[in-house]
């Protein structure tokens, strides 16, 4: 008889294996490790970039220098050595594509495993991508499509030598060169990212949609992402991240800008599966993000993100509700397991008159895993009648895990309206019995209810990325069975 | 269909069942009645493969296969069905959504495809209509905020979905008012054939009037220490179960 009990349930999840753990043998390019001005110069030459880019970025590395890594997250881990992370590497081919028939073949591989094949997302998905492969982006496609609408959309490297006006616009407007620890390293070493600008009044008609993964030794990823919708205008941005899984730490530390300006619509979705680490907590990506977005008049920002990975995640997707009626939203779902930790949540930033902000965050935790809420919700004296609501719901498996939140509140204005719920629940042995006396196993069940749980969330990612969500769900909670 | 021989279970080590034996035939209905405490959600949850019951004696044969090594899924796939007497929640998940499920990870464990979508909204038709279970009902959580009849309507029809061989009611009856138990009674009425077999567990008879059992068994101190007809059922409800302890402690 199958005496399945919590113990089982979680020597089964800290069994579990990253599926994505694989390395492709593609020849790299990479710079020696250390970080010094003439590491960022050369960067900045090795991507041909005009001498402002340089003069930014060694700005940037000089405010970096003199700034202390911050503390205040409820992680914990060794901090990384940044004179021991080699600052670029790209896949040593020919370092751009018109079709796909001249990709790597080997790299076509990675994408197959990775269930990505592209041409398959072409076909059916309608999704233009602009897959980032370690440092270098490898392929947009849909580039045609998208231009004949005045689209932009291309790698950040080629948006500096190609539009170099409109990034020196916005670059660092949000999140500006000296905003935190990571986001300085960022602007100082970025290597490449993705860049998207949508013409006034203009819908983009397909997803966008970049894929990240680190895969060379030793290497940080450090892409930066500036998406600008112009007045009137709207875009669905995807972004997803996987590694293969190595002993050692990796690091990613990322910054994503978005622009809406007034009555113009950003969604960014982000489906995040950096490998964790092993069961011991072993290795896995540390996750240091900053990303920010600016709402103008009428304008309206949601960031939407499912986090399965990552050794250490610091992530706090904001928005600055600038303009009058500009809404911001934030949903989310967070999964910890095995040692993992999280410190994730949202920033609304209320500025502007009858501004309206939502917060869904769904925390999953599991194994000896932490994972916390951290939210601000601000309300400046100028906005009147602003308007938030945040739920916060944490779902536990098993006695070893943590589920925190730490909402913030700083109301200046007598008219706001915030509301904050939270609840914790566990998966009990009764919901588990109960779908086995349905014929469905603990694993099914586990991944029905865990489903359930987020469906708030799941409902507003794009169709086919939230099947891959769900998928991602069900990889990292349950246990590798037989 | 069902045998039990000498069952013995406990939990966390207190033994609860102290050697059952019962048979059930296809087309029989058995009602299993008793003072509280005596057993009967035990049995129930044995049959049905809870892991924290262990057997420690005795055994359970399905259409003579012995089910002790199978786990609770397994005996759901072989055609044991369990009304719950409290159905849990489970937020976010869809009736539909769960039937859809169940029925799926049945037909996979029997090697078939899943079943079409046509074909289950057939079904689903079919059955909620049997029930008078409004469809919008359909798309709510499962069991969130349902009233107490609506949990029970709810379990009743999902073994109308899932049609098994052998169901187990395990005080359905409770909470439902008079109108609510007619339409599960009738429920169950429909669903019964020469093929099939139900276990009735209720404390009180008023169930029994409309789903009418060919055996009753009283369940005391984790034994069945009287069997009889239907006026079994009767008796017990005039003179109370004291009678039984009486005669069982003589």
């Amino acid at each position: 008889m199958n005496k399945y009990t919590e113990d089982d349930l979680r020597e089964e999840l800290k069994t579990k294996e990253y599926e994505y753990g694989f390395y492709t043998d593609i020849e790299s390019d990479t710079f020696p490790i250390g970080l010094n001005e003439d590491i960022v110069r050369a960067i900045s030459l090795k991507k041909e970039e005009p001498e402002w880019m340089t003069e930014w970025r060694l700005e940037a590395f000089r405010a970096w220098e003199k700034m202390e890594e911050p503390e205040w997250a409820n992680v914990h881990y060794a901090k990384p050595d940044f004179q021991a992370i080699s600052y670029y590497s790209a896949p040593n081919s020919k370092p751009k594509y018109n079709s796909l028939d001249e990709v790597d073949p080997e790299l076509l591989a990675t994408f197959a495993k990775l269930g990505i094949s592209i041409d398959e997302q072409k076909k059916l998905s309608n999704v233009a991508m602009d897959v980032v492969v370690d440092s270098v982006s490898v392929a947009t496609t849909f580039k045609k499509t998208l231009g004949e609408k005045g689209i932009i959309f291309m790698s950040i490297s080629e948006a500096i030598r190609e539009h170099p006006e409109l990034v020196k616009k916005y670059i660092g407007t949000i999140v500006p060169q000296k905003d935190n620890f990571y986001a300085a390293l960022n602007s100082a070493v970025f290597s490449d990212g993705s860049f998207c600008y949508i013409p006034k009044g203009v819908r983009c008609p397909m997803e966008l949609s970049t894929y990240f993964r680190i895969n060379q030794a030793g290497t940080g990823q450090f892409e930066r992402t500036l998406v600008i919708a112009d007045e009137g205008s709207y875009v669905s941005y995807l972004e997803g991240c996987t590694a293969p899984s190595r002993d050692e730490n990796q690091l990613h530390a990322a910054v994503v800008e978005l622009i809406a300006l007034d009555d113009a619509e950003i969604k960014y979705s982000t489906v995040q599966n950096w490998y964790p680490g092993n069961a011991e907590g072993k290795g896995g990506v540390f996750n240091f993000v900053t990303k920010r977005g600016l709402c103008e008049k009428n304008a309206k920002i949601s960031w939407t993100q499912v986090e399965t990975g990552s050794a250490v995640t610091w992530k706090y997707p904001s928005c600055v509700l600038k303009g009058d009626n500009s809404v911001g939203e934030f949903y989310s779902i967070a999964v910890t397991n095995n040692h993992q930790q999280a410190d994730t949540g949202t920033k609304m930033i209320h500025l502007g008159k009858n501004t309206k902000s939502t917060i869904i965050s769904k925390g999953i935790s599991a194994g000896k895993s932490q994972n916390s809420y951290r939210g601000l919700v601000k309300i400046s004296p100028n906005a009147d009648n602003a308007r938030n609501f945040s739920q916060c719901d944490s779902l536990l498996m098993g006695n070893e895990c943590g589920a925190h939140t730490f909402p913030y509140i700083e109301a200046k204005n007598k008219t706001a309206k915030i509301e904050h719920e939270a609840t914790t629940s566990k998966i009990g042995e009764d919901q588990i019995f109960y779908c086995n006396q349905r014929g469905i196993d603990t694993e099914k069940a586990i991944a029905l209810i865990v489903n359930g749980f987020s469906k708030e969330v799941l409902n507003k990612l794009p169709m086919e990325f939230a099947v891959e969500a769900q998928k991602l769900l069900e990889i990292s909670l349950e246990g590798s069975v037989g | 269909m069902l045998k039990i021989e000498n069952l013995h279970a406990s939990v966390e080590d207190k033994a609860i069942l102290r050697g059952i034996n019962l048979e059930v035939k296809a087309g029989e209905v058995h009602a299993i009645m008793g003072p509280n405490g005596s057993g009967k959600s035990t049995l129930a949850s044995v049959i049905a493969g809870k892991e924290e019951y262990e057997v420690t004696e005795g055994s359970i044969f399905l259409e003579n296969e012995d089910i002790d090594e199978l786990a609770a899924e397994e005996r759901a796939h072989k055609g044991i069905f369990l009304s719950f007497q409290y159905p849990v929640e489970i937020p976010g998940v869809s009736v539909t959504n769960f039937m859809k499920t169940a029925i799926n990870e049945t037909r996979k464990s029997k090697g078939l495809e899943d079943m079409p979508a046509k074909d289950m909204l057939k079904l689903i038709r079919e059955k909620s209509e049997l029930l008078e279970i409004d469809r919008k009902f359909l798309s709510r959580s499962l069991n969130e905020g349902f009233s107490g009849g609506e949990k029970k309507r709810n379990e009743i029809f999902q073994m109308a979905m899932l049609e098994p061989k052998l169901a187990i009611l395990d005080e359905t009856d409770s909470g439902l008012d008079i109108d609510a138990l007619r339409i599960v009674a009738n429920g169950v009425n429909k669903l019964k054939s020469k093929d099939n077999a139900v276990i009735v567990i209720t404390h009180y008879q008023r169930l029994l009037d409309y789903i009418v059992p060919d055996f009753v068994h009283v369940l005391y101190n984790g034994r069945i220490v009287k069997s009889g007809g239907k006026e079994l059922a009767h008796e017990l409800e005039e003179k109370g179960y004291d009678w039984i302890k009486e005669e069982v402690n003589a």
